[in-house]
């Protein structure tokens, strides 16, 4: 009989700090799941994007706002939603990180990443919520 | 305020000229984790007027975007002191990393650091 999934969340301050230990859970949730080393790469990968996109770039780092995560994790698919307080932004607007004329620049691959490594990421409209889901039946990363 | 513990080991080849850093965290992940790093090498970088740099990812379990915008903001600095830039033993997951966002042709990147020190004039 499979154990029952585990669902954590957590309230974090606007500070990089705050990460570690909402990445911490989620390893251990995946873990003790059954998700292979190279799926734990991809989540811990995905959620330090999605943690840090929420923090720096939804709060701009403000002390008055907070980000919310809530993850479940089963013995076939971790899913998880990251919300912060800020006012949104369009993630179709982010520009394409590979293209040439980008490719130097020092930010703007996290969505990429996040979207290279999870089975499926979906934004609210406005923006500033993120679901992920990692399938146990998934061996991303895509490449083109 | 004492400054923070660095984050690098540091070597010298003295046959190549050829600094060779290595992280001591193995996972270079967080913002605030990564910035420092950065300084550091910036420091380096400063530090000589032809700088030659091998960055070993020996130690590097994880990694971020936020470390791959610090690798590019340091690869900046040395070419515009005309120097050189290289990295090593980069584990396939994390190089699976550079592939996917097509870093891997703006970086040269070696399987390991004896070919790496070979390749630097």
């Amino acid at each position: 009989m499979a154990p029952p999934p585990t669902k954590q969340r957590f309230v974090l301050q606007s500070r990089f700090e705050e990460v570690a230990r909402v990445q911490d859970a989620v390893i251990a949730a995946a873990t003790a799941h059954g998700f292979t080393e190279s799926q734990i790469f991809a989540i811990r990968l995905a959620m330090e994007e999605a943690l840090t996109n929420a923090i720096k770039h939804g709060n701009r780092l403000s002390p008055g706002k907070l980000v919310h995560v809530e993850f479940d994790c089963s013995d076939s698919r971790f899913r998880v939603q990251v919300t912060d307080e800020g006012p949104g932004f369009a993630p179709e607007g982010v520009p394409d990180p590979t293209r040439g004329e980008n490719l130097e620049r020092p930010s703007g691959r996290g969505v990429m990443l996040m979207k290279a490594y999870m089975t499926k990421v979906s934004f609210s409209p406005s923006g500033n919520r993120v679901t992920m889901i990692k399938r146990k039946s998934c061996h991303l990363p895509n490449r083109d | 305020m004492p400054e923070s513990a660095s984050r690098l080991m540091i070597q010298k080849d003295a046959e190549k000229a050829v600094t060779i850093i290595e992280f001591m965290d193995r996972n270079i992940l967080d913002e605030a984790n990564i910035q420092q790093i950065g300084e550091e090498v910036g420091r380096i970088i400063d530090s000589s007027p032809y700088p030659k740099l091998l960055v070993s990812f020996e130690n590097v379990d994880h990694l971020s975007s936020a470390a791959l915008g610090t690798l590019i903001t340091i690869s900046n600095k040395v070419r515009q002191k005309d120097g050189q830039l290289r990295l090593a033993n980069i584990h396939p997951q994390i190089y699976e990393v550079f592939v996917i966002t097509k870093l891997n042709k703006l970086f040269q990147i070696h399987k390991n650091t004896v070919e790496a020190l070979k390749a630097f004039k």
